[in-house]
């Protein structure tokens, strides 16, 4: 079975099991390694990608869904918002493991995306699915106030 | 592991600090030659020095005739910035570049890259890094520069003593000439090494203490950092073992039909460890797991529950139990005080939860055994995988990658992820494919190794001025050395981090008994980030904190008189307490808490403000830390360990636990085990006391205070105690 999608801006056909998590497919099938495995049930956010713009969990979405669609994976990240917020991970020294972060800049990405000045209250709601045991969250709070202060000026 | 031939330990991590300032710190190899290019691409990026090219004068440091400087860290780079750190301090010595500072792993030999503060093993844990590394490292670097200032010298024919070094280019007098490094890198590769070397004065130093970014910033934060889990090699399987349901089942018997037929999976293989699906891809692997038939035999397993567990704990703490520290005669003391108190605290099982759950890759042939990991102990890894692979520890090597997080997870002396991988491997065939062994998150909340649950009780009198006269603290719990090659440092019966935190408790108190009742139970444990004191910090900084209460005296000034001997750590809880305006008034509804502990001679006093909703509900609003780590290399590398320690102490405080419901793992994943998340994360401000001490660790003891510090907080809003963790078991959060 494969299934045809838009990859990072490239028309893409996997051969895999329908059913196979998004996320596998991306790494195991297309060899995309940033997107990360973390709970297999949308627990901690780890393997957040894009979906026609949205993040997702891509550990419970079965590759069939995203046939046809928009997938952007850490590797894809193209927007301003989305290098601001790269920009600022590293300015403000973010990653401590990293293995969380490709989840986290991806879940920010999309919030900036669609809110160019998030409030606290808005970071929480977006970001409070994406787990980091580290405890990198003052600086991953402080990195998106200053990607969307950065996109202003 | 009682068949290799592990030394035990030469002393105890304790011992080693006070050493740590002596030359026999200094053991450089000289005449190293890299290799082996494979690792260089997978563990730290690109690194392209030719053969011959390359000025290679210690195990540590390698300059290539392209300016790069490839600093080799002995050190598993697991978030707390050992990399960044080792690599600091190098090129402080060496006045090295720092935008052309590499950093790659070192192989697994511990004739080379021990840690000095385990003696003869190469591996990481007690936050030792820096403060094992830091002679050793300044003198690698020292020794280079001297070198290429020598080869600059033979080149111009001119004195050494009229040279200078900056960023990586050596000037002659006037700066009429100068040399980049890699322009020296022949000349110095063929002059002796140096047997002394004047280290820098500190006041000169221009990177440490002057916050270098962070070696790896950049690639995690655009995906190309590799973790294991990102390891791809030609052929590669990937394994998912099912493990027991119990701790100390076994398989009875198992039937593979169904997870054989399962398309792409390769083999199904037996194990010690249990049943292992091997596949062409995760998702093979685990469908054909999920398949499995097994039946296990459960007839030596732990069956207890957690609860029934704990209820032995609280009787034990009233039998008669080995003594870890005795000053005067607390019994005594205690009975003929004025004011008497007493307190119990219940701590849980926890696991570590790395982000990235448990993985290894072997390469398994007769002959050879190639790992590749976040291997955080590799001697004992090197050690453990030649015995289950039949071969000898010098034929197994160990590529060291970044680990997504440890906390003590992968420190573990019986290797059980990379035993169960050469395992699998070698009931494979052995013959050269590698198998990457895969867990789960279910695997690793279900896996055991976790932090000790432990039962403290602790009894107290003061005197008519309210001052501590007699302080006894009996500790109930497993012994996380025993039956490990650490079991040497158990000294009559005291397993040290058991009662680390606590039979050092540093306040001037005249009687003073601390007891340990070490029990055996079926469930597997481990060290767990900042160890012994991720619960003694807590039972004896809120005890503490009752005493205070009981004397009506500030829990601040409590504390501090009775520091007046430790001036370190008084300095941390004064600073703390300063910079948190200790006295300044609160809101209504909100409380202030201060705790104050030594982990591994780093000393971190902590003030928590929390404030109570409508409904009950705890916030904790703000967290104010004052830490001293002797000399500061990398100011913002200890900000952010704290920033994290707090987050992750908080979430066990809070939410976490493990509990066992007739030997089974209530928790499966984070929806059972609850961890911090951004929305429950507090504002956080560190302040660094300036030190020039040597440098010890801050990857574990930010960890210590924070969870006794809200509790103190949550009395002081509340008038509650929290004398069960985690404190949404009392309902409290």
């Amino acid at each position: 079975m494969s299934t045809a999608f838009v990859l990072n801006g490239k028309p893409t056909t996997l051969d895999a099991d329908p059913a196979m998590p998004l996320l596998w497919a991306v790494r195991e099938v297309a060899g995309l390694t940033g997107t990360k495995f973390g709970c297999g049930m949308a627990q901690c956010g780890a393997c957040t990608v894009q979906l026609d713009g949205k993040a997702v969990r891509s550990c419970v979405t079965p590759l069939s869904v995203v046939a046809g669609r928009q997938v952007t994976t850490i590797e894809g990240l193209q927007s301003k918002p989305a290098k601001a917020v790269q920009t600022a991970w590293v300015e403000l020294q973010v990653p401590q493991c990293g293995y969380c972060q490709s989840g986290q800049i991806m879940s920010a990405a999309a919030l900036l995306e669609t809110n160019s000045a998030p409030s606290d209250a808005d970071i929480d709601s977006a970001m409070s699915g994406n787990i980091c045991r580290c405890g990198t969250y003052i600086r991953i709070r402080a990195a998106i106030h200053a990607a969307a202060h950065s996109l202003k000026v | 592991m009682s068949t290799h031939t592990l030394a035990p330990p030469p002393s105890t991590r304790r011992s080693f600090l006070k050493s740590a300032g002596g030359a026999a710190a200094i053991a450089l190899t000289i005449g190293f030659e890299w290799t082996d290019t494979s690792r260089r691409a997978l563990a730290a990026g690109p690194a392209t020095p030719l053969p011959g090219t390359t000025f290679a004068p210690n195990a540590f440091l390698r300059i290539g005739a392209d300016n790069s400087v490839t600093v080799i860290a002995k050190h598993v780079e697991m978030g707390q910035g050992a990399y960044t750190g080792i690599a600091t301090v190098v090129a402080e010595e060496l006045d090295a570049d720092w935008s052309l500072i590499r950093v790659e792993s070192a192989p697994a030999d511990a004739k080379r890259y021990a840690n000095l503060a385990f003696g003869t093993i190469q591996g990481t844990g007690g936050s030792s890094a820096m403060a094992n590394s830091w002679n050793q490292l300044r003198d690698a670097g020292g020794k280079a520069r001297l070198m290429l200032l020598s080869a600059a010298a033979k080149e111009w024919q001119v004195p050494v003593t009229e040279l200078t070094v900056e960023r990586g280019i050596v000037y002659h007098a006037g700066k009429k000439r100068q040399a980049t490094f890699g322009a020296l890198v022949k000349t110095a590769s063929s002059l002796p090494v140096p047997d002394t070397v004047t280290l820098k004065d500190p006041k000169d130093f221009k990177l440490i203490g002057h916050t270098a970014p962070r070696v790896d910033a950049s690639a995690k934060s655009n995906g190309t950092a590799v973790f294991t889990l990102d390891v791809a090699l030609p052929g590669m399987l990937v394994a998912l073992l099912q493990r027991p349901p119990l701790f100390g089942a076994t398989v009875k018997s198992f039937d593979a039909t169904a997870a054989g037929a399962v398309p792409g999976v390769v083999k199904v293989v037996q194990v010690p460890g249990g049943i292992a699906v091997v596949a062409k891809s995760f998702w093979a692997a685990k469908l054909g797991r999920d398949a499995l038939k097994i039946e296990w035999d459960d007839t030596k397993a732990e069956k207890r529950s957690s609860a029934a567990i704990m209820e032995e704990y609280r009787r034990l703490a009233d039998q008669p139990a080995l003594t870890a520290r005795t000053d005067g005669d607390a019994g005594q003391a205690i009975k003929t005080a004025s004011k008497k108190i007493s307190a119990s605290y219940e701590f849980p099982y926890l696991a570590h939860a790395p982000m990235e759950p448990l993985d290894a890759v072997v390469k398994l042939t007769p002959n050879s055994c190639e790992i590749w990991a976040g291997d955080q102990f590799q001697t004992m890894d090197q050690a453990n995988a030649a015995h289950t692979a039949g071969l000898d520890p010098q034929q197994v090597s160990i590529h060291t990658l970044y680990a997504g997080g440890s906390f003590g997870r992968r420190a573990n002396t019986r290797s059980d992820y990379i035993v169960e991988a050469v395992s699998i491997a070698k009931a494979f065939g052995a013959e050269g494919t590698p198998i990457k062994l895969q867990w789960t998150r279910e695997d690793d909340i279900h896996g055991g190794l976790y932090r000790p649950m432990y039962f403290h009780k602790l009894e107290a009198g003061l005197d008519d001025k309210g001052t501590l006269t007699g302080w006894r603290h009996v500790i109930v719990g497993q012994s996380i050395m025993a039956g490990t090659s650490f079991a040497g440092m158990i000294k009559d019966g005291i397993d040290p981090t058991s009662v680390e935190g606590a039979a050092n408790i540093a306040y001037a108190i005249p009687n003073v008994k601390v007891e340990l009742a070490t029990t055996k139970t079926g469930v597997p444990i481990l060290w767990w980030r900042v160890v012994g004191s991720s619960h003694t910090a807590f039972a004896v900084e809120s005890f503490v904190d009752e005493a205070a209460h009981a004397a009506g005296a500030d829990p601040f000034a409590f504390r501090r008189n009775m520091l007046e001997h430790e001036p370190r750590m008084k300095a941390v809880l004064e600073l703390a307490a300063e910079k948190a305006g200790w006295n300044t008034p609160l809101p209504p509804g909100h409380g202030r808490g201060i705790a104050v502990a030594e982990a591994f001679k780093t000393f971190v006093a902590q003030v928590a403000e929390v404030s109570v909703g409508k409904d009950g509900q705890i916030k904790v609003e703000r967290v104010v830390c004052a830490v001293d780590c002797g000399t500061p290399i990398n100011p913002d590398i200890i900000a952010a360990q704290m920033e994290g320690g707090i987050g992750f102490g908080l979430g066990a405080a809070l939410y976490s636990e493990i509990t066992l419901k007739e030997g089974r793992v209530e928790q499966d994943n984070f929806n059972g085990y609850r961890v911090l998340r951004i929305n429950e994360m507090p504002k956080v401000e560190v302040h660094i006391v300036p030190s020039t001490e040597p440098p010890t660790g801050v990857g574990e003891p930010g960890v210590a205070p924070v969870g006794p510090a809200v509790a103190n907080a949550i009395f002081a809003a509340t008038g509650k105690r929290m004398h069960v963790l985690p404190f949404a078991k009392g309902g409290a959060a």
